[in-house]
């Protein structure tokens, strides 16, 4: 059985997040996949995504993967990452396409009128590179991670949540925009930890390791014993 | 506080093996990649470039390995260039462990080859390199600051930058910022941008190319050519606006180290990651 499942529908390099995951879990069974029931067998899921959201979703369910997606959110730990938290949401900007509606809210693109910074300067579009991520609740994902802890980003939506108690994190470019987002057994960033050194791996190897047990979600089996 | 510039070296390889002198302290074996990156990444570095600099299409299957043994051990977005024709080049190189893809002569050759790699890939991964040369007057290679407007207006135009391919070897008559607009609109995701007048001569970027690339295009520029101290890389933050900045025999042969080279910018009140 596959220890943790990461998600392939066919965008993007999903090998980064593999080999990351192996290296901080080393004893894990970490599998590539396109196959529903192969997420649906395995403890834990990864969900990546690069590219455009519309191009995700349509590839997500031209795979048949959406239930699949949809279950594991609900009832074992799971983890979104860039387009994969974005997909999570009600609906994007981009090219006015519906998500998955798994968390209430919508994804924006960066204003082209509000980047600027303080001196005036123009700030580019994706948001790339390394920037500070700012924990606003504790949770076993930031253990170990500083508060404030830079990683890396390259995006040019960010998500909305229309709950903020959803939120986990935040950055500023120029202004605040949500980069971390939990809700019971899903945490969900739209910085890239595969890509982010040593608070990156960390927060693998937290994710490696972590038995949610939120109310009203199923726990799961690997921490019922 | 925001994002950080980044500090990028970069390594030349062919034969599965880092050319160009790099001389590292207490680092005997000099030539291995996947050492050089996990130094650098040790270092701090925000991002590695790797250019294959390999003539010949024989040897070209070496650099996925090497790509493949770097991207087992260094989390930090790793880039290749050199040589890259076409989109299943780039799905190669993605799978053996690229986060980027650089693409120089094949984008003049064939710019489709940027749309389709963008589309298929998504922009975040496709960076476009340009080699520009100024073709308006003589070059002053030494040339540091930005020319007064008198004196431009002296010599009788605004600058004027020309795209070259082949590592600098061929003209090809197309105008480089008019070129990275095109690049930008195809989908690429960001500009790896080489002053060719200044590659090699350690005298600093041509800030006057980086200010106009960076003040036009959306996207990230990366500023490449002429690094020869710490205050070149400043200078092309600061005055170039550069989003990133490239550098490779500073770091190879020790006289800095990425380390020393972030902390130097630092305390020039830039924004790095340290």
């Amino acid at each position: 059985m596959t220890d943790i499942a990461v998600i392939d529908y066919g965008m993007g390099n999903l090998r980064s997040v593999s080999k990351a995951i192996e290296h901080v879990a080393p004893q894990l069974r970490v599998t590539v996949t396109s196959d529903p029931e192969v997420v649906s067998g395995a403890g834990r899921v990864v969900f990546p995504g690069q590219g455009a959201m519309p191009d995700c979703m349509r590839e997500m369910d031209a795979r048949g993967l959406r239930k699949a997606v949809v279950a594991a959110a609900r009832e074992k730990p799971f983890l979104g990452i860039c387009i994969g938290l974005q997909m999570l949401f009600d609906n994007s900007e981009e090219g006015d396409v519906a998500g998955l509606g798994l968390l209430p809210g919508k994804v924006r693109r960066f204003p082209h009128e509000a980047m600027v910074d303080a001196r005036g300067e123009k700030l580019k579009v994706p948001h790339m590179g390394w920037n500070e991520v700012h924990q606003t609740m504790p949770h076993p994902l930031w253990e170990g991670i500083a508060s404030g802890s830079r990683f890396y980003f390259v995006h040019s939506y960010f998500v909305e949540p229309a709950n903020p108690q959803l939120i986990a994190g935040y950055s500023l470019y120029p202004f605040s925009f949500t980069c971390a987002v939990a809700s019971g057994s899903i945490f969900a960033v739209q910085f890239h930890p595969e890509k982010s050194q040593a608070a990156g791996l960390r927060l693998l190897a937290n994710f490696a390791a972590w038995q949610p047990a939120a109310a009203g979600m199923r726990v799961p089996a690997d921490a019922m014993r | 506080m925001g994002l950080a510039k980044r500090i990028i070296p970069c390594l030349d390889v062919t034969a599965g093996r880092v050319v160009k002198g790099v001389n590292f302290v207490g680092l005997r074996d000099a030539g291995d990649p996947v050492e050089i990156a996990r130094r650098y990444d040790e270092q701090g570095a925000d991002e590695l470039t790797f250019l294959d600099i390999t003539a010949s299409s024989d040897g070209r299957d070496l650099i996925l390995h090497t790509i493949e043994g770097v991207a087992a051990q260094v989390f930090i977005p790793l880039t290749v260039g050199g040589g890259v024709r076409t989109v299943e080049d780039v799905r190669r190189l993605l799978n053996a462990g690229a986060d980027k893809v650089s693409i120089n002569t094949a984008a003049v050759q064939n710019p489709q080859l940027v749309a389709d790699a963008s589309a298929r890939y998504g922009s975040q991964c496709i960076v476009v390199a340009i080699d520009a040369k100024r073709v308006d007057r003589k070059t002053d290679a030494k040339r540091v600051d930005f020319p007064a407007d008198a004196e431009r207006a002296a010599h009788g135009a605004a600058p004027r930058w020309e795209v070259f391919t082949h590592g600098g070897r061929r003209a090809t008559g197309i105008d480089a910022l008019e070129w990275g607009r095109r690049m930008e609109a195809l989908g690429a995701g960001e500009i790896l941008l080489t002053s060719m007048d200044r590659d090699g001569t350690r005298n600093g970027f041509d800030l006057e190319l980086t200010r106009a690339f960076s003040g036009m295009l959306d996207i990230p520029v990366i500023a490449s050519g002429g690094v020869g101290n710490l205050d070149h890389m400043v200078d092309g933050i600061t005055k170039g606006r550069a989003d990133a900045v490239l550098a490779a025999s500073i770091f190879h042969y020790g006289e800095y180290t990425v380390r020393q080279a972030k902390e130097y910018m630092a305390r020039c009140g830039i924004e790095v990651r340290i």
